[in-house]
């Protein structure tokens, strides 16, 4: 039995996954990003490796992927986010053909083959409205944590109109919603609603088709799902519990089994770092 | 003697200014504008004609501008805000031909006649990213007064690069600058000079033509003036009245409604 680990470092959280040579997940472990990007790795992977009862020694392969990639110094090999996100999802949905993936700072929509290589991509990183930190940010302005968006949310019976041109600015118009006497779940739910008619933009730029799966951390709020299904009109994808948030260290970890099996057929022995070769 | 109000009203402070006869500014106030607008844009008003010791029935005409002008209730008329600070600056520094405004939630770049009306404008307004925001939550991310952050930066050595557009993410860069153990002062300067670059972008579009009037309550941040000095490579007209531009460009234009109302008909041009 051989094992690899994929460790997935976020904006906001790091993720990693142990997984077996038959795609069974036998560890996880999350943490928040923060700072020192190195050290929240080094944990999440430790938390992982504890579930897995497994030692770091006995990891044949670790693959990294996120932002953070490039500074984790204990990784075998480092994939880009939009390659591994296509694994992910397509590990739980093989039919995927569209990956939308939000995030804390950044939502990304690719686009798949039946091989699931990346046709497409395209992603929105300078600015903050229609990402994870947008609705963050509004919950912030109602003095609601993160936490709570989600219950929030499930009460609103009619989502506000919220503009979410800039999620700064979006505070202001909280405000006049507020004091108009809306309440703070219509005002979270019409927050997504704006995030969602921004992703959709996103997935027409990549000429979206069906089967559609959404991950990223932001699905931990139901309704996210519901919005961008009625927004597209056709069903779309959720992996199951936890598992959207995960998805990216997944697939970095399938891809660095697929290193792994290359390395075996005695394929060319790559450099460490060869960033695209484990997804060709 | 008779008196004109401009009322401007921000989107984050209030502003109000009354001129005499001679376009003389008499009085102004300057206020937080808040959740209630009506209520700032009376406020602001009452003040100045307290400030200039006058009676509040003396003042003939009152014009309200700015994001609020339309909760100024008492004002006789309203007048854009990019209209007011391009009269403004003119009327205080006549050579003026650009205006660069930046407030608490938008940046304006404005191109002028020497009559004052506006030829061209450009402004930032769907992304906080080179508005007051962009100032206010990097002293909020390094736990600094507002006021301070000018100062602070103007001692820098070495600008630290800021790279991120969207003042949520700089906030999050801002603080990872600091945990790698850069200086406060070069990470505000990097702060202030990326605000520059944005604000450099809108008055390219718009055409810089000398002289450059600076105004609105970014002014009041010495840090931003300097910087906006090297980028453009020319000195600024900018004074202790910058803040209050658009309400004194309001002003005038109230004091001209009071004296062509004035004006004996036969005397117009053309009319003899």
């Amino acid at each position: 039995m051989k094992f690899t680990a994929g460790i997935d470092v976020g904006s906001t959280y790091t993720k990693a996954v142990i997984l077996t040579d038959d795609h069974q997940i036998v560890g996880t472990g999350m943490t928040k990003t923060g700072f020192k990007l190195v050290e929240a790795a080094r944990r999440a992977y430790e938390t992982a490796l504890t579930e897995a009862k497994l030692t770091e020694k006995e990891i044949a392969y670790l693959a990294t992927t996120g932002y953070g990639r490039f500074l984790i110094p204990f990784r075998d090999v480092y994939v880009t986010d939009i390659t591994a996100q296509s694994r992910g999802a397509q590990f739980f949905f093989p039919q995927t053909r569209t990956v939308l993936d939000i995030g804390g700072q950044t939502m990304k929509a690719s686009r798949l083959d039946g091989d699931g290589k990346v046709k497409a991509f395209r992603l929105n990183d300078k600015c903050a409205a229609g990402t994870g930190a947008f609705l963050e940010k509004t919950a912030r302005y109602m003095n609601y944590q993160i936490e709570e968006i989600g219950p929030l949310v499930a009460t609103s019976k009619e989502a506000v109109a919220i503009s979410g041109v800039c999620a700064v600015f979006a505070e202001s118009e909280v405000i006049n919603h507020v004091s108009a006497g809306a309440t703070p779940a219509d005002i979270m739910h019409g927050a997504i609603v704006s995030l969602v008619d921004r992703a959709v933009q996103l997935m027409k730029r990549v000429q979206a088709e069906p089967e559609y799966t959404l991950v990223g951390g932001i699905l931990r709020f139901d309704t996210m799902a519901r919005v961008v299904q009625n927004k597209l009109n056709a069903p779309v994808n959720v992996p199951p519990g936890a598992m959207p948030q995960f998805t990216a260290a997944i697939g970095a970890a399938i891809l660095a089994h697929r290193r792994l099996q290359k390395l075996a057929a005695g394929g060319a022995i790559f450099e460490r770092d060869e960033v695209e070769a484990v997804a060709a | 003697m008779s008196y004109a109000a401009g009322v401007d009203v921000g989107s984050t402070q209030t502003k109000a200014v009354v001129v005499d006869e001679d376009g003389r500014i008499a009085g102004r106030s300057l206020i937080d504008t808040g959740a209630n607008v009506v209520t700032a844009a009376e406020k602001a008003f009452l003040l100045a004609v307290q400030d200039a010791l006058i009676g509040e029935e003396t003042v003939g005409y009152v014009v309200g501008t700015g994001y609020g002008r339309y909760k100024v209730t008492f004002g006789d008329t309203q007048i854009t805000e990019i209209s007011c600070h391009a009269r403004g600056a003119v009327h205080m520094f006549p050579q003026t031909r650009t205006v660069l405004d930046m407030g608490g939630q938008d940046t304006k770049a404005i191109r002028v006649a020497p009559s004052g009306e506006v030829i061209d404008f450009c402004m930032n307004d769907k992304c906080a990213a080179g508005t007051g925001r962009f100032l206010q939550a990097a002293a909020i991310a390094l736990e600094i007064p507002l006021a301070d952050l000018g100062p602070i930066a103007l001692r820098a050595e070495k600008a630290v690069p800021i790279s991120t557009t969207c003042t949520v993410f700089a906030e999050s860069e801002v603080l990872s600058w600091l945990g790698k153990g850069k200086k406060i002062e070069d990470i505000l300067l990097g702060v202030h000079r990326s605000m520059g670059t944005r604000s450099m972008a809108l008055l390219r579009r718009v055409g810089v033509e000398s002289q450059v009037a600076f105004t609105g309550g970014v002014t009041k941040n010495l840090g931003m003036v300097q910087v906006m000095n090297e980028m453009l490579g020319m000195q600024v007209n900018v004074g202790e009245e910058a803040h209050f531009m658009g309400a004194l460009g309001a002003a005038l234009f109230a004091r001209d409604r009071i004296m062509s109302s004035r004006e004996p008909i036969a005397l117009k041009e053309g009319a003899v």
